[in-house]
Formats: C-alpha cells, structure tokens, sequence
C-alpha cells in the first residue's frame, strides 16, 4: 500500500527546528512531523482520542513553534493601522488581542496574526512558523518610518490549553491572585499573570488558554497539567479542532495569491473608517466594487468518504472550485472542508474524489462550536 | 513494536496474505501500515467478482490523516470484501490481521509466482525503514 504524506504538511527546510519540549514529546512517545521547518508532535497516540479529549476535556498543544514578536516604540498602534486589514483601533483595552491578515499591495494575504494590545507603546503579535522569515522581513521593511523596534521572543515557549475544563486546570495551579485574575480574563484578552502572559485564546473552538512562558516553566507546566489528566494532543488533532471550528490554516485556504473576501476573512477586513490608508486597501475597494468572483465555504459530504484538499469541486449549474482543507471531523463522524468555488455556488456540490463524484451540502461554518454540532 | 505474525506472508507494500483451508487467500495491511497510517476513518473494499492482476489496487483506505491505495499482491478473482470495515473502520487499527481483514481472492491458476516476504524478511524491512 501507498502510505502518503499527511496533506497538510508543507515540506519545510533540511533540518528541522525542535521547540523545547522536543524530548519530552519524544519521551511520550510522539510520532513527530516536519511542519513549517519544525519538528513537531504529529500525535502520541490515537488522534481521535485526542481531538475528542480537547472537545469534552481538556487537551494540551505545544505550539512553540508559533511566532511570538513584540512591537515596540510610541507609534506602534499607527503602525499596525498600517500594516493589518483589520482596525487596531478597535483594541481600547489593554490586553485585547484582534484576528486580522497582513496584506500586500495586492490584497494578497502574507499572512494571518493575532496583535494583543499590551499599552500604547507595546503590542504583541503571534504568527505563523511557516511565514516567520518573509513576516519579519514584510514588518521590518514597514516598521523603519514608524522608529519601531521588532523583537522576536524566540525566549518564550508557547503552550495552549483547550477544551471545556482547561481554564480551571490551569488555574489551580496558579497563586492565589493569579487564579482569580486568569479565570476573569475575558474571551480574546490577555495579560501577564504570576510572570507569564496567559490569553484566553485558541485554534479549536473550545475555551481555554494560550500560555507564552519560559522554556523550563513551560516543562513543568506541561508536566503538572497532564499528571492531571490534561491530554498532550498533537497537530493531527490540532487541524481537525481547527477545521470543524471553521478556522482557516495559512497555505492551505489562504495565502498571497488569495484575497480576505474569497477567503471566509472578510469580517477581519475593517475598511471603516475610510480614511485608514492600511496596505491593499485600494486593492480591496476595487475588489469590494467589482464584487468578488470567488468565497470560501463549508462542505459537509453526503456518502462515506474523506473530502480532501485540492478534490475539484463541481457546481450543477457549471463551474468548479477546489477544496482547500478537507478532513474526517471526529465529533460529526463525517467528512467536512472548506471549499473555494465561484461566488454563484448554491445548497450544493459535487466533489470529484478518486474520480467518482460525491454529494456535498454547503453550509456555513463553524461546524463545531463548544463540544456541540452547527450543522445537520 | 510491530506485531508481525509468524504464518502470514508479506509484501514490501505492507500488505498481508493468509491462505485458507479453502485454498483461497485473505489480504489485509499490516499492524505496522496501520501504526503509521493512524485512525482509520473510512475503507472501499473491492466488489466480489472483481479481477485483479498483481500490483492492482484493490482498496483505498482512508486515515484521518490521509487516503492510500492498497495492493493487491498476487493475480486473482476477488471472493469478498469486508463489508463490517464500512460502519467499523477502526477495525483495521485493532486488529489488523483478523477482523480488520479487506478482502478474500481465488488465485488464478498457472499465474506467476509473486514474491511474498517472509515473516522474518518483513520484519526486516520495516525496521530497516524506521518506525
């Protein structure tokens, strides 16, 4: 038989980065996978255990392979008004963090980030592994007219915490002040706690938090966590959380040659107030005038079957597209993706799987929310 | 490590053959294949009556991870597929050598001799792979 490469897995560089939990993942027991140029836990052990674990649980990841950069010097909110789609303005809290895309000229998207507003001389933004250079180099290139220093706290190691019990698992292995203070941060806050800076943020639709902490902390905290039954889960289960949550993965349903609004981002795009001159916005106005030709939607298959990425998607009335991600959802127990098709595709598809064609539904995603199905 | 049972032959595709009192051979893939292909979500077994020549694929099975072909390793007419594999999929990573079977064939006579790996040689090659 043929074993292939897992689909989401874009081939990285010769030698692989290891995050500081490398060894105990491999003490685990981890099957580990190259993923944007970093040796990463696959799964430990059953991937549907674990995606399961995080939906009616409590599941950790380590994802410090994400990179976390701090954007510092008193003009820092104007320069995110420049560089992101969505409105920094919007964060009037300290702590709160925004979802938005880095564009190019072109409405390409670089790249897709999260920014927390820490105060007015300092925010942070998370981004991905895989576009770490060409970020760092896009934010470098920009950052010089707004005298901002961007520093890369490859110091910090990265951990989330997911599901319905994981706020209070960690919690109750904070001080006393900091216990309180975690479990009143507000859904998309963040802010430092007992020396770490805890978010309540995530990539799998549950509750839960995301932890940027120093490496042997980081050990340790993993180690606490799951003598206490917190399940480690790999990036198997960290993609299927993330699609039946309906979260896109940069270089799969979107990159430079793709634009928010035919990519399920046009909420992140804040063309509001008219007068913020942030970059592709003329793209994106032309884009809005002429209407876009394409959108990213939801497909649930009909028959048995695994939708997967690249699988053409056919329209009745003509047309095609193509599926973007595509996985078996564990909770659903059917197939579920993200599909790109013309913007006139309509109730249903058919997707050409292995050269037969297969009824597909579409619906809106998210298709999981909160351990409980969306769709039907 | 592996469970490699001492009475199947082998293929360097992973798959597995046991002959049946019958004279007829069952085909699956083996507990290594199903390690490293994790859950399996979804499995097409082949048609009763269906041809296969060696090297044909006869199955697809599906991981949540990712979909493969599986080979036929000898020529022949196919006698059964596992039907229970298509509401019980998982069955393939708990035991793959026995409920997790994907199909039974009648080899055709006077074919040639394919070239199945003992259980010693199989072991072999996979831990010559790696894990």
């Amino acid at each position: 038989m043929g074993i292939l490469r897992p689909p989401f897995i874009e081939s990285g560089v010769p030698v692989p980065r290891r995050t500081p939990l490398f060894e105990l993942h491999q003490k685990l027991g981890a099957r580990m996978v190259d993923f944007g140029g970093w040796d990463m836990p696959l799964q430990y052990g059953s991937q549907i255990a674990e995606h399961h674990a995080v939906r009616r649980s409590a599941g950790i990841f380590d994802v410090s392979h994400m990179c976390v950069v701090d954007l510092e010097g008193a003009r820092a909110r104007a320069f995110l008004l420049r560089l992101l789609a969505n409105d920094v303005g919007k964060l009037k809290a300290p702590g709160k963090a925004l979802y938005g895309c880095m564009l190019n000229e072109t409405a390409g998207v670089i790249d897709d980030l999260i920014a927390y507003f820490l105060d007015e001389s300092s925010f942070r933004a998370v981004v991905n592994a895989g576009t770490r250079d060409k970020d760092l180099a896009w934010m470098r290139q920009h950052a010089a007219q707004f005298g901002l220093e961007i520093r890369e706290r490859s110091d910090l190691t990265m951990l989330a915490v997911q599901g319905p019990e994981a706020r209070a698992r960690v919690a109750s292995l904070l001080s006393a002040a900091g216990s309180t203070a975690a479990l009143a941060l507000e859904p998309f806050f963040g802010r430092e706690i007992d020396g770490w800076f805890i978010a309540r943020t995530g990539y799998t639709g549950e509750d839960g938090f995301e932890i940027m902490l120093p490496a042997r902390e980081a050990q340790r905290l993993w180690q606490a966590l799951t003598a206490g039954g917190v399940v480690p889960c790999g990036l198997g289960a960290r993609d299927t959380l993330r699609l039946e949550a309906g979260m896109n993965l940069y270089g799969n349903d979107m990159d430079e040659s793709t634009h928010p609004f035919e990519s399920g981002l046009g909420w992140t795009v804040a063309l509001d107030p008219p007068g913020r001159d942030f970059i592709g916005r003329a793209a994106l106005e032309a884009i809005r005038a002429r209407g876009a030709e394409r959108k990213l939607v939801g497909l649930l298959l009909s028959d048995r079957g695994v939708l997967r990425a690249h699988q053409k998607v056919l329209l009745p009335e003509g047309g095609s597209g193509e599926i973007t991600s595509g996985t078996f959802s564990p909770t659903l127990e059917r197939s579920i993706a993200l599909a790109r098709v013309p913007a006139t595709a309509r109730a249903s598809v058919q997707v050409d799987i292995r050269g037969k064609l297969h009824e597909a539904r579409i619906v809106r995603p998210p298709f999981v929310r909160h351990g409980k199905a969306l769709v039907d | 490590m592996s469970n490699v049972p001492s009475d199947l032959k082998y293929t360097k595709t992973h798959e597995w053959l046991r002959t049946l009192p019958d004279g007829t051979l069952e085909v699956g893939i083996t507990d290594h294949a199903q390690h490293a292909l994790g859950d399996l979500v979804f499995v097409e077994v082949p048609e009763v009556g269906r041809k296969l020549s060696v090297g044909e694929p006869f199955a697809v099975v599906e991981s949540v991870k990712a979909a493969s072909d599986v080979y036929s390793p000898v020529a022949g007419e196919v006698t059964a597929g596992n039907a229970a594999l298509g509401s019980e999929p998982e069955a393939i990573n708990s035991d793959a050598y026995g409920k997790g079977w994907l199909m039974r064939l009648r080899p055709s006579a006077g074919g040639a001799a394919p070239s199945l790996l003992s259980a010693a040689e199989y072991e072999k090659l996979i831990a010559e792979e790696g894990d």
